[in-house]
């Protein structure tokens, strides 16, 4: 007997998360695309709303329809009434999609345009998002939530803090990710905070605070019949106190007994019925850790982090299956995933423990607390598998991609006072934990001090212990004994106990290279990395192959989900060896600088592999991607990306070769290690690779090219680097290898900017160089993504920097097809990339990044990788530039494509989207390095409808009547006159700092003078009106580096960001905005969906 | 941890499965057999019906919140299922022995070895379940090999069968109903109805959830004719083994069908009404023992997960008149309880009582003591 599914539904819009932010990243590409997947199949009409042209989800074939679209209420609004869609799902594009349906559906849209909104019902979501209902609603069933009051208002949240007592905690009410919350030990703090807060919402939750009790989360599912399962619980590492989001997150969970398991799995579920959600809903809670008194933290009625978290960890495809609960189904219509056999109404059994571990950027940001807390800061996240604790966190400390080799054998860490950083937790938490161990502090003392559980703590401990264990290795009595034979054996000798000892390290989770850092000291190097890993090798210390299968092989899985451990004894899969796979190396970690572009680039891979005729293989460990969907791909690893790891898999896969250059860096710094070692790296070869990523050898090749490059020198003093200095003069561009804090790269534009940031950020030695170059300005950034055939360029596609180099590509608001660039500039760039290509005999794609100024054209950067922009392009082109690019890997011979650039109709533009406002105390300025987080891409019939959308589609808004301008040095000044006189002319009030009035004045443009910041006795003070929001948008271009400007300018750009002010920093995209703004509206917008760009 | 002492876990089909020890260093025979739930090995280890059978733990990490102290409230153990540890033998993936939790007494291997019960840990669980599901439950040994040196002299289970030359024990040629089963009457509770317990193994939770719903519980041994007292319901419990060995208790239940008084049967008490009821069972391949079952009311929509273990199973294509499957399972399609369709007679493969395990089916005991 089955269901029926909901009649007359024919024709679904599917609400996108847009772009990629802290607190909201690749997972919802992943459920997106799982909701499209599930509808698709039952032959639903699929619309799609999101801006985010980098996701797998707006590929082609996915949804019918695709809308590069804000998803804000008016877009959502207009695209309904053009396609007038049966019905909505809002519970997979995150809190944006959330909130943009509860927006449309109180202002009656869907109502007006009868679209039923499918699974959990607005009315639940509200009650689920607005804290005093929420609370309400839970006592209705007597659900214990945490003792807290609603306020609108820092006197009301002053009061409230009274009754309760410090410390408390702040929450926003509609607020993802913990945005605006935060804890509050007086009355101090929480006015601060409360007035900070309520600029994201219009209600606070005053919240007694229940620091240090742990947090459990529970993954729930409901059908319309009222079945009801708990897919996954989850444990928090860190106690209560961490958001979610910034915690080592096991599944399942570790220190409970069945009595609190259960006990708490029978509330969601009385909770989930309660508030009659239908798909899927995630419900925390804090528990006592002395008792099984709980609290009911929040419950999300959508998917979320979590959701996409559960779903790696057990192979239960949660959006999926709500996808097909919101259509009507019953949980037992459905089958289970994995075996194809059994029940999609069942609850995963794990025979493996999952890790995940945020993944910081802070060291990106200046200025920006290091502290993690209540509210998010990390940008991307990890997922290991293991069948030990140990095993599992230091695989997964290894993922993060940090630099760390494990739990321990790390580059020592300054920590000057062990007791703060374990009490005042920060990025460095876990490495904190391992000196304490070191020196000598007990599990206790470390958990008094952190009130993480003890058995996560006593598990840390073993991993100290097997290290000394290792290091005790009295490697000279050994030396002797191997020192005759030269078969590659190590110098252990055949002792048993050393054989015990590598084998219980390894089912901990060492790394051969740990294990060689822990015997060999600080000389370990390559090479006795080798012999550990020839050594264990013979010994016959392996990992097997374990897979995933959401029954603890109870059932037989049909899908290929693994992961590789050494507590085993057997693999679970058989290998044929017939050279037929072809192994795809994923992205790793999100992270600035590389996200979902490359999980896209990924998938593409992985599709045209497998159309080919190989099988294909997926190495990633990204819980958030859609790469690591065990359905993408005939194989999936979930495991690490390094050097190790690849190799055990290649051993035992026996592919016919691997793909390097579609995963971002990550797996392009293996290319040269893994062909040493015999790899068939497909595409162009490693010493191509090499040659390119070897700033040396790629210069001079470009020397022998006549290709120009702008002067560069790598330099180990002070003293030459004067001697530079005097040679090319300022600006430079310098690039230390060692960053003490900071930005990793700066510009400097005089001697003191110079002397200042050489010797206050960076260390400067023969050990640590730093590369200084010439930069220059007001220069054009061209980038050109392409793909080449034995060196000779198919396809390719050119864009063009809105801003002036000097703003990190990824930073920079792209224009494709390039508009505004000579012709001669076109074919010299064509001329450049084709002696590149022949050069380095490039099979694959590639990106060269070019500086032009007038007719002169100069190559700052050549990846011979997919680059970021990627999707972009091959999406504006409608050209598949990975499809493309992997045919040729596989040496397969591609015709070039008949259509080119030059033939598009229309332009898009690439937006970056900055998450400035989790990161406190971070200067939102731009710069060489990148900061932002994600992007959005927009199409438009010319270039002001498409700058438009994409900046409304990261956030900005239309300014109304007021815009405060701080335009910088006098270039900025002439670059943004011509912008302010259309803001006069269109009705406009500007208010203008001291020298921008002056300036404008003089060019005959009235405008409001505003005294900075500093000037305390002044009437009108810019930061005073920030906090007062009187600007729509403000613009404050930076000058230079002198303190008062820098002190400044930040308090203009930080007031900005803390007040949901929208800012701009660049003279040149200000320009462009503006000039966007006054000439259309927003009306002027046409809701065009991809397919009708052609 | 790595001075712990090497031992193995052998199967009657030659498979070696090398481990250390954590529990008692003590060689046992049994029936190997699988549980795949995450949590719960306190309850587990002290279900009845796991008597004679070496239970492997599929989740990996196992100790870690430690063993609760013996308590007791109305005579009946806090905690645990049943006063000591049923199961022959532990075997399990990752041993934890600093565990951490605010009820835990004792580390689990401190308490296996007060109850005399070895468990190895090390094993490669994954490889035994499949192993297990491939070939279907059998029988197994952990063995200390010929050259350990027992601390005092191991009291050896007794073996009742001879495969490829080596000795195991196969339970199911016991009667371990009569094992388990509490030897006299025993009342508990306060009340104005009286529920009749038959003790097959009963774990203690049935007792629990019973009391609780404040009524008279009468717990009788298996082969106690009930019949001859005055009483409400009957409440027929889970326990170990082959059904067939209750015979006596099959007659007791048919006797009491002849009259209206409602009958819940629950697991073996499942297999023992179908079988009153002319139906047959039949041993499973390698049975249920998890906390994630999925049944499904025949007929209808309702769906629950639940708390299972039991390697028989009610063949329903036997049962014919009055009677007619209530539960099917959603993953095998086996029967997970039968009901009379006219008389408040009825049962579930499943448990009800859970501990370990889910919830959602507790109801049936308000709804039982709703029918008396």
């Amino acid at each position: 007997m089955s269901s029926q599914i909901i009649e007359n539904i024919k024709k679904v819009l599917v609400l996108g998360s847009g772009a990629l932010k802290i607190g909201e990243a690749g997972e919802f590409d992943y459920s997106g695309s799982q909701a499209l997947k599930a509808l698709s199949e039952e032959g639903v009409e699929t619309i799609l709303i999101n801006p985010n042209i980098a996701t797998v989800q707006t590929s082609e074939g996915v949804a019918d329809k695709i809308y590069f679209l804000p998803v804000t209420p008016y877009f959502v609004k207009k695209v309904i009434n053009r396609e007038r869609p049966d019905g909505i799902l809002l519970a997979f594009g995150g809190q944006t999609a959330l909130n943009c349906g509860v927006q449309l559906f109180k202002a009656g849209v869907f109502e007006k345009y009868n679209v039923e909104v499918l699974g959990t019902p607005v009315q639940a979501i509200m009650e689920t998002e607005d804290r005093d209902l929420f609370v309400k609603k839970l006592n209705q069933i007597d659900v214990k939530t945490i003792k807290s009051f609603a306020v609108s208002s820092t006197n009301e949240a002053l009061e409230a803090a009274d009754k309760l007592g410090y410390p408390v905690i702040v929450r926003a009410a509609y607020a993802l990710g913990g945005l605006g919350s935060g804890f509050c030990n007086n009355a101090k703090e929480l006015r601060e905070l409360s007035v900070k807060a309520l600029n994201y919402s219009d209600q606070l939750l005053i919240e007694k605070s229940l620091k240090g009790w742990k947090e459990i989360e529970y993954e729930v599912v409901r059908d319309r019949y009222d079945n009801c399962i708990t897919v996954c619980n989850m444990e928090n590492f860190d106690p209560l106190g961490i958001h979610t989001g910034e915690s080592i997150v096991v599944a399942p969970s570790q220190t409970l007994t069945n009595s609190e398991y259960h006990k708490l799995r029978e509330l969601a579920i009385k909770i989930v019925r309660h508030i009659g959600v239908i798909g899927e809903c995630n419900v925390q809670y804090a528990l006592d850790p002395e008792s099984e008194d709980y609290r009911v933290i929040e419950v999300n009625a959508r998917l979320s982090r979590s959701s996409a978290l559960a779903s790696k960890a057990t192979g239960y495809p949660l959006a999926f299956v709500a996808a097909k609960l919101a259509l009507g189904y019953g949980l037992f219509d459905l089958k289970n995933s994995v075996t194809k056999t059994t029940s999609a109404f069942f609850e995963p059994a794990l025979d493996y423990l999952v890790v995940k571990i945020p993944r910081w950027d802070l060291g990106k940001f200046s200025g920006v607390s290091k502290e993690i807390g209540s509210s998010m800061k990390s940008v991307g996240e990890i997922m290991s598998i293991g069948r030990t604790f140990e095993e599992a966190t230091q695989k997964g400390l290894r993922m993060v991609g940090l630099g760390m080799h494990g739990f321990v054998e790390n580059k020592e860490l300054v920590i000057p006072d062990i007791d703060k950083a374990l009490r005042e937790p920060t990025d460095q938490r876990i490495f904190v934990i391992s000196k304490a161990f070191r020196q000598g502090y007990t599990v206790d003392e470390i958990h008094e001090l952190t009130k993480i559980d003890r058995w996560f703590l006593s598990k840390l401990r073993n991993i100290v212990d097997t290290a000394e264990k290792l290091e005790d290795i009295d490697i000279n009595r050994f030396y002797l004994q191997s020192s005759g034979n030269n078969d590659g054996d190590s110098d252990f000798g055949d002792h048993i106990e050393i054989i015990e000892l590598l084998e219980h390290a390894k089912k901990q989770g060492f790394s051969d290279f740990q294990i060689a850092r822990a015997v060999y000291k600080n000389y370990a190097n390559d090479f006795h990395t080798q012999q550990i890993r020839s050594y264990r090798k013979a010994h016959g210390i392996l990992p097997v192959v374990k897979q995933i299968d959401t029954l603890a092989a109870e059932f037989p899985a049909q899908t290929n989900y693994l992961y590789l451990t050494y507590n085993g004894q057997t693999n679970d899969v058989k290998y044929l060896g017939d050279h037929r796979s072809v192994i795809v190396l994923g992205s790793g970690a999100y992270r600035i600088g590389s996200s979902v572009e490359f999980d896209w680039c990924s998938v593409n891979a992985l599709n045209t592999v497998r159309q080919e005729g190989y099988r294909s293989v997926m190495i990633n460990y990204n819980p958030e991607t859609v790469s690591t969907d065990y359905d993408m791909c005939d194989r999936l690893y979930f495991d690490e990306l390094s050097y190790e790891r690849v190799m055990d898999i290649i051993d035992l896969e026996n592919p016919y070769g691997v793909i390097v250059s579609v995963g971002g860096q990550i797996p392009n710094n293996l290319a040269v290690r893994l062909d040493n070692s015999g790899v068939n790296i497909l595409g162009t070869s490693a010493k191509s690779i090499d040659n390119a990523e070897d700033r040396h050898k790629f210069s001079s090749m470009l020397d022998r090219l006549e290709i120009d490059q702008p002067r560069w020198k790598e330099l180990t003093t002070l003293d030459d680097i004067h001697k530079f200095v005097d040679e090319v003069g300022f600006p430079l561009l310098v690039r230390p290898s060692y960053v003490l804090s900071g930005a990793a790269m700066n510009v400097c534009s005089n001697k003191p900017e110079l002397e200042r940031f050489l010797t206050l950020a960076t260390e400067v030695s023969s050990k640590y160089p730093v590369v200084v170059s010439e930069f220059i300005e007001d220069s054009k950034e061209i980038e050109m993504d392409a793909v080449a055939q034995n060196g000779e360029l198919v396809a390719y596609a050119i864009s063009e920097h809105v801003e002036f180099a000097g703003v990190h590509s990824g930073d920079a608001t792209i224009l494709f097809p390039a508009q505004k660039i000579y012709v001669q500039t076109v074919r010299r760039i064509k001329h450049i990339t084709r002696q590149i290509a022949k050069a380095l005999n490039i099979s694959g794609p590639f990106n060269i990044q070019f500086l032009a100024k007038d007719n002169d054209i100069k190559v700052i950067e050549c990846n011979l990788r997919a680059s970021r922009s990627f999707p972009f392009v091959s999406k504006v082109l409608k050209i598949n530039l990975i499809e493309l690019a992997t045919k040729v890997m596989l040496d397969i011979k591609v015709d070039k494509p008949e259509k080119s650039a030059f033939d598009l109709d229309y332009v898009g533009i690439k937006a970056p989207q900055f998450s400035f406002t989790r990161l406190q105390k971070a200067d939102p300025v731009l710069g060489v390095d990148m900061a932002s987080t994600g992007e959005v891409g927009a199409l438009g019939s010319h270039f002001d409808d498409a700058l438009l959308t994409s900046m409304l589609a990261v956030g900005y808004r239309i300014p109304e009547k007021n815009i405060m301008i701080s335009s910088g040095g006098t270039k900025s000044k002439v670059a943004l006159l011509e912008a302010c006189r259309l803001l006069k002319e269109k009705g406009y009030n500007l208010f203008a700092t001291g020298g921008t009035k002056k300036f404008l004045e003089e060019n005959g443009v009235e405008s409001t003078f505003v005294a900075w910041p500093d000037d305390e006795d002044a009437e009108l003070r810019v930061d005073e009106m920030i906090t007062e929001k009187r600007f729509d948008l403000i613009i404050n271009i930076p000058k230079n580096l002198t303190e008062r400007e820098l002190t400044n300018g930040y308090r203009i750009r930080r007031g900005a960001i803390d007040y949901n002010i929208p800012l701009i920093t660049n003279a040149r995209l200000a320009g462009a905005f503006i000039k966007a703004f006054c000439k259309i509206t927003q009306d002027d917008i046409k809701i065009k969906h991809w397919e009708e760009y052609n | 941890m790595q001075s712990l002492i090497p031992v193995r876990l052998i199967l009657e089909n030659g498979s070696v499965f090398p481990g250390e020890s954590f529990g008692a260093e003590r060689p046992v025979s049994g029936e190997v057999v699988f549980s795949t739930a995450m949590v719960g090995y306190p309850e587990s280890l002290t279900d009845p019906s796991y008597k004679g059978q070496i239970l492997s733990l599929t989740y990996p990490i196992i100790g870690n919140y430690g063993v609760p102290a013996k308590s007791e409230t109305n005579g009946v153990s806090d905690f645990f299922e049943s006063v000591s540890i049923h199961a022959s033998g532990l075997i399990v993936q990752d041993y934890t022995d600093d565990y951490s939790h605010w009820n835990g007494f004792q580390s689990l291997g401190e308490w296996l070895k007060k109850e005399n019960i070895p468990a190895i840990c090390g094993v490669d669980t994954r490889r035994l379940t499949k192993v297990l599901r491939e070939e279907g439950s059998m029988l197994g040994r952990i063995d200390f090999g010929v050259n350990h040196n027992f601390e005092e002299e191991p009291e050896y289970t007794k073996t009742n069968c001879t495969i490829n030359n080596h000795e195991y024990y196969n339970p199911e040629l016991d009667n371990l109903v009569a094992q388990v089963s509490c030897k006299e009457v025993i009342e508990y509770g306060q009340g104005d109805k009286n529920v009749i317990l038959v003790d097959c193994g009963t774990k203690l939770n049935i007792l629990r959830e019973l009391i609780k719903l404040g009524v008279k519980v009468t717990r009788v041994p298996w082969d106690f004719d009930f019949n001859t007292l005055d009483f409400d319901g009957v409440v027929i419990s889970n326990g170990p083994g082959n059904p067939d060995h209750c015979g006596i208790t099959i007659n007791n239940i048919k006797t009491s069908m002849n009259g209206d008084k409602p009958i819940f049967g629950i697991c073996m008490g499942n297999q023992l009404l179908a079988k009153a009821a002319g139906a047959g069972v039949y041993k499973m391949k390698y049975g249920h023992r998890s906390h994630n079952q999925p049944v499904r009311m025949v007929g209808g929509n309702k769906c629950f997960i639940t708390s299972q273990n039991h390697g028989y199973a009610v063949d329903e294509t036997l049962l014919k008149g009055d009677w007619e499957p209530w539960f099917v399972n959603m993953n095998d399609g086996t029967n997970e309880g039968i009901r009379h369709k006219t008389k408040p007679f009825y049962s579930v493969q499943f448990h009800p009582e859970a501990k370990g395990g889910p919830t959602d089916t507790r109801f049936f005991f308000e709804d039982f003591i709703k029918l008396i």
